[in-house]
C-alpha cells in the first residue's frame, strides 16, 4: 500500500493534476449554481401554477356562497371534490363540523393568522394509499359568519419529483467531481510517466551514456514533439562532442608525429659534426617542417570551426560561377605547366547566398587536388621501380564545371588521377579523415574534409564519383532563394 | 625606419626588436596598450606593429583612438585570430595590414617595409617606371624599352603591385592577398607559376632582368643586378 501511496503522491503534485483539479473546481461551481437555480425555478413554477388555480377556485366558491348561500356553496364544494384531479376541498362550520369535501379533517398545520399554507394530510377513503401522509397546499376562506372553506391541492407528487431531481443533481455533481479528479489524476500520471522517462534518459546521458535517446511513442503529441526536439538537440551535441574529440585525436595524430620529426631534425642538426653548413641546412628544414605543421594546424582548426559554426552574417549574394572562374584562373597556369588540359565550363551566372571566401577556398582545394593527382598519374607514381612504360592516360586533364541543377548549384571538378576506390569514398568525406595515400603527398591531406565541411555548412553536399579514370568531385550548394534563411549546418 | 612594437609577449617583442635592428631599422617596444598609445601619440614612427590582444587597452582600441586623433601612421596588426572576419575587423578599426600568428619574419619585414613606403596616396601616381619598364596606370599599357607588352588583366595587376613596391620584397602571401584577394593557403605554389609567366613576358629577351626572386622571402622588381 505504501508503494501505491508513493506512486499517488507525485501524480497529485504535478502541474497537470493541479490544472485538472482547478478545472474541476471551476466546473463544479458553475454546475452547482446551475443546479440551485434549476431546482428553485422548478419549485417556484409548481407553486405559482397551483396557487393561481386555488385562487381562482376560491373566488368561484366565494361567489357560489354569495349567490347560493349555504346550500349553494355546499353543492359547489361537493362538485369540486367529486371531480378528478388533485383538488382538496373542505367546507366546515366555524366550530369544525364537516359539511362537504374530500378532506377528512381541517388542515392542522396552517398557521392561525395566515391565509393559507402547506399542510400534511391523510387521504380519505381509498384503501391502497391509506395511512401514507401526503402534503398539500390550501387557502382558507371564511364564508359569512359561520362557514369556513379550505381549497387546496395535493402537491405530494410534485414534492417527490422535486426531491428526486435534487437527488439526481447531487449524484451527478458527485460523479462529476469524481470523474474530474480521476481524469486529472490519470492525465497527470500519464504526463508524469512520460516526463519521468525524459528525466531518466537525461540522467543517464548526464551519467555519460551519450548515445541514449528519449523514447518517441509515435503518438505525435506534444511530449513526442518535445522528445523529438530534445533528441535532435542531443544528436547535435553528440556530433559537436564527437567533432571535438576528433579534433583532439587528430591534433594528436597529425601534429605529434611531425612535431616529433621536427624535434629530431633540430637535435640532429645540433649534433651534426659537419659544422655550420649542415646545421643551417637542418635549421632550414626545421622551419619548413614547422610551416607544414602550421598548415595542418590551420586546416584542422578551420574544419573544426566550420563543423561547429553557423554561416549567419558571413554570406553574400554572389555569382558562384565567377568565384569558381577566378579560382580556376589562378590554377590554370599550374595545370598547363604540368602539361594537363584544363577545361572550365560555366553554364551562365548562378547566384547564391554563400560565404565567398569559404567557397573560393573549397574550390581551390578541389582544383589543387585535381591537378596534383592528375599530374602524378601522368608522370607515373613517383620513382618507384617496376612502373615503366604504359602508365595511365597520356593526355590527363582537369575539368571544372558550374551549372544550375534544379534548385541547386553544382560545381564539378574532375581529374584523371588514380581516383578513390568506391569503398573508400564514403570514408574520405568524413570529418578529418585522411586517406593513407594522401599522407605521402604534399599538403595537409585534409583538403577533402575541409571541402565537405564547407559544403555541409552551406547546407549542401559533397559527392565522390568515378571519372573513369580519375575522380569526379561533385560539390552541391543550395540555390539562390534571395530571402531564404541562411541554412545552418545539416546532417 | 622607426618602428613601434606594441606586443605583450616579451620574447616575441624582443625577437622583433632584435630582428628589425639587424634589418637596419630602429624599433621601440612596449608591452601594454596604454603606454603604446601614449608613445604612438608622441609621433616619430614610420610604422606601428600592434598585437590585437593586449593588457589594459586592446590593439583594436589603440588604433581606433589613434585614428580618431587624425594620426595616419601605418599599422600592421598581429593576431592569433586569423579568420576572414577578424581580419576585416582589424582593417575596419584602422589597420593597414593584418598578419596572423605564427608568421615568418621575412613576411613581417616585407609587410612593414611596404607599409613604411606607402605614404604617398597611390591614386595620384599615374605611372610606374623601373629602368626601361613602364606601366601607365591611365592607359593600362606596359612597355619595355618602348616595346609594348601585352598582359592579361591579372598579370597587369600583378606587375602593378610589384612595381608599386619596386625595390621592396613582396611575399607570395602579399601577392595572393593583394592581387587575388585570397586569404587562404593555396597549397601549391601557384604564385610562382604566375610570376614566372609574367617574368617571361617582361624579362625574356632583355639582358637585364628586372623581376627577381628573393630566396626564402618572395619577389622584387628592381633596377639593378640580381
Amino acid at each position: 500500500m505504501t508503494g501505491r501511496a508513493e506512486r499517488l503522491a507525485p501524480a497529485l503534485s504535478t502541474g497537470a493534476f493541479r490544472i485538472a483539479a482547478s478545472a474541476v473546481a471551476v466546473f463544479l461551481l458553475v454546475a452547482a449554481v446551475l443546479a440551485v437555480l434549476l431546482i428553485r425555478d422548478a419549485g417556484d413554477a409548481v407553486s405559482e401554477d397551483v396557487m393561481a388555480s386555488i385562487e381562482a377556485e376560491t373566488q368561484r366558491i366565494a361567489q357560489s356562497y354569495a349567490s347560493g348561500g349555504r346550500d349553494g356553496v355546499r353543492l359547489a364544494v361537493e362538485q369540486y371534490a367529486a371531480s378528478p384531479g388533485h383538488g382538496l376541498y373542505l367546507l366546515t362550520t366555524r366550530d369544525g363540523g364537516k359539511l362537504a369535501g374530500n378532506l377528512a379533517t381541517r388542515p392542522q398545520d396552517l398557521v392561525a393568522g395566515k391565509r393559507g399554507g402547506v399542510f400534511s394530510f391523510k387521504p380519505q377513503g381509498s384503501g391502497d394509499a391509506a395511512g401514507a401522509v401526503r402534503q398539500g397546499v390550501a387557502l382558507r376562506v371564511a364564508l359569512g359568519d359561520d362557514l369556513v372553506a379550505y381549497i387546496g391541492r395535493d402537491i405530494e407528487t410534485q414534492r417527490q419529483r422535486l426531491g428526486r431531481m435534487r437527488l439526481v443533481l447531487l449524484v451527478a455533481l458527485a460523479a462529476l467531481v469524481l470523474a474530474g479528479l480521476a481524469g486529472g489524476y490519470a492525465v497527470s500520471r500519464h504526463v508524469l510517466r512520460r516526463v519521468e522517462e525524459v528525466n531518466a534518459t537525461a540522467r543517464s546521458i548526464m551519467g555519460g551514456d551519450m548515445s541514449r535517446r528519449i523514447v518517441v511513442t509515435g503518438g505525435d503529441d506534444e511530449i513526442d514533439r518535445l522528445a523529438l526536439n530534445l533528441n535532435r538537440m542531443l544528436d547535435r551535441i553528440e556530433m559537436l562532442m564527437q567533432g571535438l574529440r576528433e579534433v583532439s585525436d587528430n591534433i594528436a595524430h597529425d601534429l605529434k608525429t611531425p612535431l616529433n620529426r621536427l624535434r629530431n631534425r633540430a637535435e640532429a642538426a645540433l649534433r651534426d659534426p659537419a659544422g655550420e653548413g649542415a646545421c643551417r641546412d637542418g635549421l632550414e628544414r626545421t622551419i619548413e617542417e614547422a610551416d607544414d605543421l602550421i598548415k595542418t594546424f590551420n586546416a584542422l582548426l578551420l574544419i573544426a570551426r566550420l563543423e561547429a559554426g553557423a554561416l549567419e552574417g558571413t554570406t553574400e549574394d554572389v555569382d558562384v560561377a565567377t568565384i569558381v572562374g577566378d579560382v580556376a584562373e589562378l590554377y590554370q597556369p599550374v595545370a598547363e605547366e604540368a602539361g594537363l588540359s584544363f577545361d572550365v565550363v560555366m553554364y551562365g551566372p548562378v547566384s547564391a547566398d554563400v560565404n565567398p571566401h569559404l567557397i573560393s577556398q573549397a574550390v581551390a582545394n578541389l582544383i589543387d587536388n585535381a591537378i596534383k593527382y592528375s599530374s602524378a598519374a601522368r608522370t607515373g607514381p613517383g620513382p618507384g621501380p617496376g612502373d615503366g612504360e604504359g602508365g595511365p592516360s597520356e593526355t590527363g586533364g582537369v575539368r571544372v564545371e558550374v551549372e544550375r541543377a534544379g534548385n541547386g548549384i553544382v560545381v564539378t571538378v574532375a581529374d584523371s588521377g588514380p581516383g578513390i576506390a568506391a569503398e573508400d569514398r564514403e570514408r574520405a568525406l568524413k570529418r578529418f579523415v585522411r586517406l593513407e595515400r594522401s599522407r605521402s603527398r604534399p599538403g595537409t591531406g585534409l583538403g577533402l574534409s575541409l571541402v565537405a565541411a564547407v559544403a555541409r555548412l552551406h547546407g549542401g553536399s559533397l559527392r565522390l564519383e568515378d571519372n573513369a579514370p580519375g575522380l569526379r568531385v561533385v560539390f552541391t550548394l543550395p540555390g539562390a532563394s534571395p530571402h531564404a534563411k541562411t541554412p545552418r549546418l545539416q546532417h | 625606419m622607426r618602428v613601434l612594437v606594441i606586443e605583450d609577449d616579451k620574447e616575441t617583442a624582443g625577437y622583433l626588436q632584435k630582428s628589425l635592428k639587424e634589418s637596419g631599422h630602429w624599433a621601440e617596444v612596449t608591452g601594454d596598450g596604454e603606454t603604446g598609445l601614449a608613445l604612438a601619440k608622441e609621433g616619430g614612427f614610420d610604422v606601428l606593429i600592434v598585437d590585437r590582444m593586449l593588457p589594459e587597452l586592446d590593439g583594436l582600441t589603440v588604433v581606433k583612438r589613434l585614428r580618431a586623433d587624425g594620426d595616419a601612421t601605418p599599422v600592421l596588426f598581429l593576431s592569433a585570430l586569423g579568420e576572414v572576419d577578424d581580419r576585416v575587423k582589424g582593417l575596419r578599426a584602422g589597420g593597414d595590414d593584418y598578419l596572423t600568428k605564427p608568421y615568418a619574419y621575412t613576411e613581417l619585414l616585407a609587410r612593414v617595409e611596404a607599409l613604411a613606403r606607402r605614404k604617398a596616396p597611390e591614386e595620384q601616381v599615374t605611372r610606374y617606371v623601373v629602368d626601361d619598364l613602364v606601366l601607365d596606370r591611365l592607359s593600362h599599357r606596359v612597355t619595355r624599352a618602348g616595346e609594348p607588352i601585352v598582359l592579361q588583366p591579372r598579370e597587369y595587376r600583378l606587375l602593378e603591385y610589384l612595381m608599386r613596391h619596386a625595390g621592396q620584397v613582396v611575399t607570395r602571401t602579399m601577392l595572393l592577398e593583394n592581387v587575388w584577394d585570397y586569404h587562404f593557403d593555396p597549397q601549391t605554389n601557384v604564385i610562382d607559376v604566375h610570376v614566372s609567366r609574367l617574368r617571361g613576358k617582361i624579362d625574356k629577351g632583355f639582358d637585364k632582368p628586372l623581376l627577381h626572386t628573393v630566396r626564402g622571402a618572395g619577389y622584387m622588381v628592381r633596377d639593378g643586378q640580381g
